[in-house]
């Protein structure tokens, strides 16, 4: 059978595709479009005396140049503040063109047009901007002293400040918690800066051909680009469509939207009646797009002899660089998912997000939970070196039982609703991983450690995303959802949900994703949510056409509904198989203009039932076509959850850090396509690796980018990753139709803790800054 | 990350290389040699650098090739790294290739055009430096090629600059044998693989006794210890060539790690080749 298609290892079907050249990305398209680039500032904070674009004007192919003076009014506003929330009482967002001030490297100043790229940077070049330079924020501890401001009117560059607590079932607050403690401990952990760092970076591409826009972005969300576009030009919301082609990875970045680009290329498109294009390169991804994970967190725990939490206090200051455009999700989802699979006694959390003059901080994959699980990891190794015990049983010894779900953990999680996790089972979680790993047979030896990292994630956010199914007279079935993909496997794993629910063969399955023309309604792919919410979707999409395809082929062959069912796209009464209708033929039937320009259509004809003069062809209540639309909006996140383990070696002499293994075992629900998930956590441990080994963003006090390059910024190679071992757990979720959980951020988040933890192990001393090179590891060992 | 404008040239022989150079030369902008491209295409991406005048070499003919000579190795200037590392002409030669950056790059890039950017953390430099190698280069005199040999001790100058003139080709660099019965070793810590090097250590010990290391990424150049006074304490020698470097800080380690580095890695790489010359010897 070819149809059972749901949890089976089924190869990825966009792969030859993309892997034989056959992708078509944003700089793939417009060869003949203009091109854009931009003059950025080379200055982290400083005010914009005069722009000089003289001396660029003899620039061969020179076609416009553009500075905020130039902007209609709509298009010069601020950008929006997506999310809004009530303790962020100071967020900013930046103009799509510096409007007298810049606030960090990389900000854009002027907009050129060129006949190409090359002259575009070459006036660029020559454009004089006049800057007095004021006095950069750069660091967190030295922001929240105030001295000098990132916005004038955002005193101690505190944008947000919000404290949450949970008390004990006692009653009691955290800190009275932790004082009565019989132990307590007081420590400070630092987490650098890191980026999503796509290969491909952002791009846009414009055409207006007068009447109707058209915009190519390589973005996370292609149907928010399209309202925002149309709201800061002024068009109907139909005169504009926005598509995403195939995008070269995203993780987070692309969700935030409109890029200043993305306003920007649509509306000199309009203005200069030209197909204008502008690809980012990678200098402009390091300095003029997001970073996150930056964070220091001051942390205050009471535990018992048993190393059960009574009480845990944490103090959080979050770098988020010079905007707020994505509002403080971030720090949000690190004080709510600090939690991990525990219960602990009384909880108090607060954070400030700062701003300093760096580049933004918005959402990258695992979005504020890897430094929260840094935060509780590096906790529990704590507790268990302080009482001696096993590190693993100190996480036992705080996990909610398997007996215990829904659990509501008493906060508010990103999408403004409870934090309750719906299903899980830690214990056997960690019991399979003390196995993969040989937890409790590894042999300590200097310079050799073991460690391990738990978390749970909340996945699949609302508010909703949709399915449409179309089944076509040639039997195909034409899928679409609004969401985008960025090489995650979508054309796949939704294909499998179709063939599954409509006993169709996946080869006549085609899926489309993130083109506004197919799908208009979508909120995008981020917060591991495209198979919870669009698979949902889909799910419910494809079960109203196969309910419609029943009840047609039912009148076709005079038998109940209830007695068909699908196989290999075709309908048969169960255990007759010769009383049989194929969907093309359903496809035709439902549709009653009937010219037979095809086989199918000739065929369908001896099938239709006497016309009945006195009805309407198409009857009441009923829609012409096979073909289906449905929406999932979750009530609620559904948690998934996971357990890493690693074993590390290092150099007695050159403190160089090798990771001889790496373990992980991961609960999603039920797996649609077990290798995809395999290959989104093993895509995740290799961002972890670099998150914890490599990558950071070295800014100079003078909030100069100084390795903005990937010869200095050192995202890992296929040569630097481990191989990662991986066993799968299965609880499903109730919340939604399929019991999936989501999974593409799974693999990054505790990597950091993980590795902190074996490093430690294998040195003796504490490991509370992250990332850790060589170079470090040898000075923590000198001091 | 496109180049400024520049005017491109790709002579065929070696006569109208070294023309253009020097005509170019003559100009105040002046122009770059283009080899293998795999350091200069990035610095005029990023307009690091802005010739007025390219002058591509590779369809110059008669430059490429890797010579065995007697008493050594002559790789000519479009001979790429992994020609010379597949060659196995001159083992500290092919130790160092393999450290150099990846396969697709050593695919174009040329051993000469290595020796000549002089990156202080290069693997090549110091091979030359440690053998006292030499750089031929060749210019346009009075209607003739003229041609002059560098000695490695003079050749590299500073970080990213070598005794190559404005309007000077360099044509081959000559890599003399290892005495008979010498060992070599060259050890390096770099954050990934690939990568130019944190520190490394190259060295060569004779049968005799005779110990000679270059360094590199501690110094503004490979910085070349005679060791052999030492020998075969090579903890003490180590302990020599750490007084002999002055590492700098960077983003990637500080200074006192890369001193540190660079004396485990000498002693390393002194066993290593120690151990080879044994062998040899054995
Ligand atoms: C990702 C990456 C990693 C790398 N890692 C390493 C590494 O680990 N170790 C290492 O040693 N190198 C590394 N390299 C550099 C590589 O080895 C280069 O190929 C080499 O340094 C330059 O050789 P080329 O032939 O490409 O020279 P080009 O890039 O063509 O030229 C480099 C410079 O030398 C000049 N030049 C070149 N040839 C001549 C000549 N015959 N006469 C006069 N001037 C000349 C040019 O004008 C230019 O200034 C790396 C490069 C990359 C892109």
């Amino acid at each position: 059978m070819t149809t059972k298609l749901f949890g089976e290892p089924v190869q990825r079907r966009e792969d030859p595709r993309l892997l034989t050249g056959g992708g078509r990305y944003l700089d793939d398209l417009g060869p003949d479009a203009l091109a854009a680039a931009f003059v950025r500032a080379p200055h982290a904070h400083a005010r914009i005396r005069d722009i000089d674009v003289g001396p660029a004007l003899d620039v061969e192919g020179l076609v416009a140049i553009y500075t905020w003076e130039d902007l209609p009014e709509r298009v010069g506003r601020p950008l929006p503040l997506l999310i809004p929330h009530p303790a962020l009482t100071h967020g900013r967002t930046a103009y799509p063109l510096a409007r007298d001030v810049v606030r960090h490297v990389g900000e854009p100043v002027v907009m050129v047009v060129a006949a190409d790229r090359y002259a575009a940077e070459d006036a660029c070049a020559l454009i004089e901007v006049d800057y007095e330079v004021l006095k950069p924020v750069v660091g967190l501890e030295e922001a929240v002293q105030g001295a000098a401001l990132v916005h004038e009117d955002v005193p101690g560059n505190v944008g947000a400040h919000l404290v949450q607590e949970v008390p004990g079932a006692d009653g009691r607050g955290a800190r009275e918690a932790i004082e009565t403690a019989p132990h307590t401990l007081a420590f400070r952990l630092d987490i650098e800066r890191s980026a999503s760092m796509p290969l491909e970076g952002r791009g846009v591409h414009a055409r207006w051909d007068g009447r109707d826009l058209r915009v190519h972005s390589s973005t996370q969300t292609s149907t928010s680009v399209r309202m925002a576009v149309a709201a800061a030009l002024g068009l109907p919301l139909p005169r504009v469509e926005v598509i995403a082609p195939d995008v070269g990875g995203g993780f987070g970045v692309k969700i935030v939207h409109p890029w200043p680009e993305e306003i920007l290329v649509p509306w000199a498109a309009m203005t200069l009646g030209r197909e204008i294009k502008w690809t980012e390169d990678r200098r402009e991804h390091f300095i003029s797009s997001a970073h996150e994970r930056g964070q220091v967190q001051y942390v205050r725990v009471g535990f018992d002899d048993d190393g059960r939490v009574l009480g845990l206090d944490v103090t959080i200051l979050h770098d988020h660089g010079a905007y707020t455009p994505y509002g403080i999700i971030v720090p949000i989802v690190t004080s709510t998912q600090l939690l991990g699979p525990y219960k602990i006694g009384a909880y108090r959390v607060e954070f400030s997000a700062v701003y300093t003059n760096t580049v933004q901080v918005t959402p990258y994959r695992g979005a504020g939970r890897p430094q929260g699980v840094f935060c509780m990891e590096r906790t529990m190794d704590k507790i268990a070196r302080h009482l001696g015990r096993d590190r693993a049983e100190v996480r036992a010894a705080n996990f909610i039982g398997p007996g215990e779900f829904p659990y509501d953990q008493g906060m508010t999680f990103q999408d403004g609703r409870p934090l309750i996790y719906d299903s899980g089972d830690y214990p056997e979680m960690l019991r399979l991983l003390k196995e993969l790993i040989g937890w409790d047979s590894f042999e300590r030896a200097p310079g050799r450690g073991i460690g391990i990292g738990c978390y749970v994630e909340g996945t699949g956010v609302g508010p909703y995303e949709g399915g449409h199914v179309q089944i076509t007279s040639d039997g195909r079935v034409h899928v679409s959802t609004g969401l985008t993909s960025q090489g995650q496997g979508h054309e796949t794993v939704f294909a499998q949900i179709a063939a599954s629910e409509l006993g169709v063969p996946i080869e006549r399955i085609s899926v489309v994703t993130g083109d506004t023309r197919r799908f208009g309604y979508a909120v995008g792919t981020f917060a591991s949510r495209a198979a919870v919410v669009s698979g949902s979707a889909i799910a419910l999409a494809c079960r109203k056409v196969r309910e419609k395809a029943l009840r047609i082929a039912a009148d076709a062959l005079e038998a109940d509904p209830a007695d068909l069912e699908i196989t290999d796209g075709i309908v048969h009464v169960a255990g007759a198989p010769n009383a049989a209708v194929p969907l093309s033929t359903v496809a035709v039937l439902a549709n009653p203009l009937r010219y037979a320009f095809d086989e199918e259509t000739a065929r369908a004809t001896q099938f239709a039932g006497a016309a009945a003069p006195d009805r309407p062809p198409v009857a009441e209540g009923e829609e012409p076509g096979l073909e289906g639309r449905d929406y999932y909006s979750p009530i609620r996140s559904t948690f998934a959850a996971g357990m890493h383990a690693a074993i590390v070696e290092t150099d007695p002499d050159t403190a160089e850090i090798r990771v001889l293994r790496y373990a992980v075992v991961h609960d999603c629900g039920r797996l649609i396509n077990p290798m995809i998930v395999e290959g989104q956590i093993h895509g995740g441990v290799a961002q972890g690796i670099g998150g914890a080994l490599y990558e950071r963003m070295a800014y100079d006090p003078h909030g100069q980018l100084v390795n903005a390059s990937f010869m200095d910024f050192l995202m890992p190679y296929a040569t630097e990753v481990p191989h990662v071992e991986t066993a799968h757990l299965e609880t499903p979720s109730p919340l939604n139709p399929l019991g999936v959980k989501g999974a593409g951020e799974a693999g990054v988040i505790p990597v950091s803790a993980v590795i902190a933890s074996a490093i430690e192990d294998a040195e003796g001393f504490p490991i509370d800054r992250m990332p850790i090179s060589p170079s470090d590891l040898f000075h923590l060992r000198t001091t | 990350m496109k180049p400024p404008p520049f005017t491109y040239h790709a002579p065929r022989d070696l006569a109208t290389a070294l023309r253009t150079l020097q005509e170019v030369g003559a100009g105040g902008a002046g122009g770059k040699v283009l080899a293998g491209g795999q350091s200069l295409i990035p610095m005029l991406n990023m307009r690091l650098v802005a010739p007025a005048h390219l002058v591509d070499i590779n369809r110059v003919a008669g430059l490429g090739g890797i010579g065995r000579e007697p008493g050594g190795v002559r790789v000519g200037a479009l001979a790429r790294h992994a020609e010379a590392e597949r060659s196995g002409a001159h083992p500290l030669l092919t130790r160092a290739l393999k450290l150099v950056a990846h396969p697709v790059i050593r695919n174009r890039g040329t051993v000469v055009g290595s020796l000549v950017h002089a990156d202080p953390a290069a693997e090549l430099p110091a091979v030359l430096a440690v053998l006292g190698g030499s750089v031929r280069v060749a210019r346009w005199q009075d209607g003739a090629a003229v041609e002059r040999d560098i000695p490695a001790a003079a050749f590299f100058t500073g970080p990213m600059e070598s005794a190559v003139l404005p309007g000077e080709l360099a044509v081959s660099a000559w890599f003399p044998s290892l005495a008979p019965g010498a060992g070599c070793a060259f050890v390096e810590v770099s954050r990934r693989h690939g990568d130019y090097a944190l520190a490394g250590v190259c060295a060569v010990v004779g049968p005799a006794g005779a110990a000679r290391v270059a360094c590199v990424g501690v110094g503004p150049v490979p910085v070349v210890v005679d060791v052999s006074a030492h020998a075969p304490d090579w903890a003490a020698a180590a302990r020599a060539v750490r007084e002999e470097t002055e590492p700098d800080d960077d983003i990637h380690a500080t200074a006192a790690y890369r001193r540190h580095l660079v004396g485990v890695l000498a002693e390393r790489a002194l066993r290593e080749a120690a151990q080879e010359a044994e062998n040899r010897g054995a």
